[in-house]
């Protein structure tokens, strides 16, 4: 073979550059002519199963064909595109997860987390369903935020631990309020109320302060016992806080470092209310079966009740 | 001989070789893009899409601004794994009035076609200024200065009307009003009207208060109330799924 290519010479297209550069034309690799001619084939395949051609207003649909389950129940065929193979792949996966979900929309919220293999259901379809859709504000673990998003795992609920309340929360949302009272109250007013809610919960306060705060937060002049309650302990109907625990929702008072600094983190809700306190509703974005198995989860992440 | 002077002429004109370059290029268009400017079915016929109100405008100009596209797309491909975290596949018709559209094919953040509703414009505000402070593995840098720097919409109308030039139906005259009654209602007619474009501004901004801060209208207040539109306009409920199977 060495003997050949000496013989004959390297072959050339005829193309002559500068007079000197010429260019070879060895011939192509007998495996990779056969393997182009084979991609021509397979282009060709590829265009009558798949959709291609544009003609005019449409297209060739192509051979291919996925069937799936249309609106009435009824089994439909469509020309492969990749949303009629989602929906059939939407539809095959639901099929699977059929059994589990129809046992949790029927059985009551207790005997859900009794069953092993449901308990074992809920907790992996739950988290990922948790991760996508709640812990941009309650944490990964569901720990949440002081001054800003709820602890879901302590057993402290603001409307309400059991399984109902939960899956009302998460189905209609929620939206809490406290009116500001920078400019109904004296700033004296305000110092005497900080201090009597510190009291409360056997943090540190000014005892003279907290009784007239005391005074002040049972008069019709603040009114803080229209919706803290008399007893300062909050109602869960209308999600205002129990004051009496050393559980923090807005005022980081377990995070500051002296007396002073909880006086001036509870003066700032008492003076700025809270407006904007709001959890999305998930109904439309989550179907209800998906709300309750979260129900069930977040119940389950240690404080449900 | 024949095909080689053929060659040999591309091969040694500059000009010719870029006269041809362009042709074979154009013939690439034709076939890809044309066809889906002439096919019915490219736009999905569906309710509920409409053009951005003039503060959410101003919030998409400030997206544009402050580069969000180069991180975050705007398109949930027809993928389950999407489907799962995103919601519903984005549809043609969802950015037909988008100028330039924010579909993209890079994501460093999440897809935001549907994040709108999602979140609490509370949790949208503290997360532009410090994202680390509510999602603590996250790399989005922080934007501070959205909720100090006044909102400027001094030139709101040269905006809506370039748009309108493009083709989104914001109404310069009463008949043109008129047809967005026709076609949009009455409520949504009157926030495209171009001559009351600063006024619905205000009066948008005023009744959300989307920074949570009611002493004037930032930056902040108009990017949330994009944000907080963002695939909200088109309910899926009310369409059957295999409608939109055959758009394709």
């Amino acid at each position: 073979m060495a003997d050949n290519v000496k013989n004959q010479g390297p072959q050339t297209t005829g193309h002559v550059w500068d007079g000197t550069l010429e260019e070879y034309n060895n011939p192509l690799p007998v495996w990779w002519t056969y393997a182009f001619y084979a991609t021509i084939v397979f282009a060709i395949v590829y265009w009558l199963y798949y959709p291609s051609w544009p003609i005019g207003q449409h297209y060739l649909p192509g051979f291919g064909t996925v069937e799936y389950t249309n609106a009435e129940g009824k089994t439909e065929s469509w020309h492969w595109n990749t949303r009629a193979k989602l929906l059939k792949e939407t539809q095959d996966a639901a099929a699977l997860q059929k059994p589990y979900y129809d046992k949790i929309m029927g059985l009551p919220f207790e005997r859900i987390s009794k069953d092993p293999q449901l308990y074992s259901f809920v907790q992996s379809a739950g988290k990922p369903l948790f991760a996508d859709n709640c812990a941009a504000c309650h944490q990964s673990g569901g720990g949440g935020k002081i001054g800003y998003y709820p602890n879901l795992t302590d057993d402290d609920w603001i409307y309400g631990g059991s399984y109902d309340k939960i899956q009302e929360t998460i189905t209609h949302g929620r939206h809490g309020y406290m009116p500001p009272f920078a400019e109904a109250l004296a700033p004296e007013q305000v110092d005497d109320l900080a201090n009597y809610v510190l009291s409360l919960s056997g943090n540190r306060a000014d005892p003279a302060k907290a009784a007239k705060g005391d005074e002040l937060f049972h008069s019709h002049t603040a009114a803080c016992f229209y919706c803290h309650g008399t007893e300062a302990k909050g109602r869960q109907d209308i999600g205002s806080a129990n004051l009496t625990d050393k559980i923090w929702r807005f005022a980081d008072v377990s995070g500051a470092a002296d007396t002073a600094s909880k006086v001036a983190a509870v003066r700032q809700v008492i003076d700025g209310g809270l407006g904007g306190s709001v959890m999305p509703l998930w109904e439309g974005r989550l179907t209800p079966e998906q709300i309750k198995l979260l129900a069930v989860y977040v119940h389950e992440l240690g404080g449900g009740k | 001989m024949l095909k080689n002077i053929k060659s040999e002429i591309l091969e040694t004109n500059v000009g010719v070789l870029l006269v041809a370059t362009m042709i074979a290029i154009s013939i690439g268009g034709m076939v890809e893009i044309a066809p889906l400017f002439l096919m019915k079915d490219t736009v999905e016929k569906v309710e509920g899409v409409r053009p951005y109100t003039p503060l959410e405008l101003r919030g998409r100009d400030i997206y544009i601004r402050e580069g969000c596209y180069l991180c975050h797309s705007q398109m949930i491909r027809p993928f389950r794994d999407e489907q799962l975290r995103y919601g519903h596949y984005s549809l043609a018709a969802e950015s037909k009035y988008d100028h330039p559209f924010q579909w993209g094919s890079k994501r460093t953040g999440p897809d935001l076609a549907r994040v709108g509703a999602k979140y609490s414009n509370e949790w949208h505000v503290q997360h532009l200024i410090a994202p680390r402070s509510v999602v603590p593995e996250s790399v989005m840098p922080n934007y501070p200065w959205l909720l100090t720097t006044p909102l400027d919409y001094s030139d709101l109308q040269d905006r809506l009307r370039a748009l309108r030039i493009t083709g989104v139906p914001y109404s310069a005259s009463q008949v043109e009003y008129e047809q967005n009654v026709k076609q949009f209602g009455a409520a949504t007619a009157k926030e495209l009207d171009i001559a009351q474009a600063q006024k619905n501004l205000i009066a948008q901004a005023e009744a959300g208060n989307y920074d949570g801060d009611h002493s004037g209208i930032s930056e902040m207040d108009a990017l949330v109330a994009y944000l907080q539109v963002l695939g909200t306009m088109v309910d899926f409920s009310k369409i059957k799924p295999e409608d939109l199977v055959k758009y394709r």
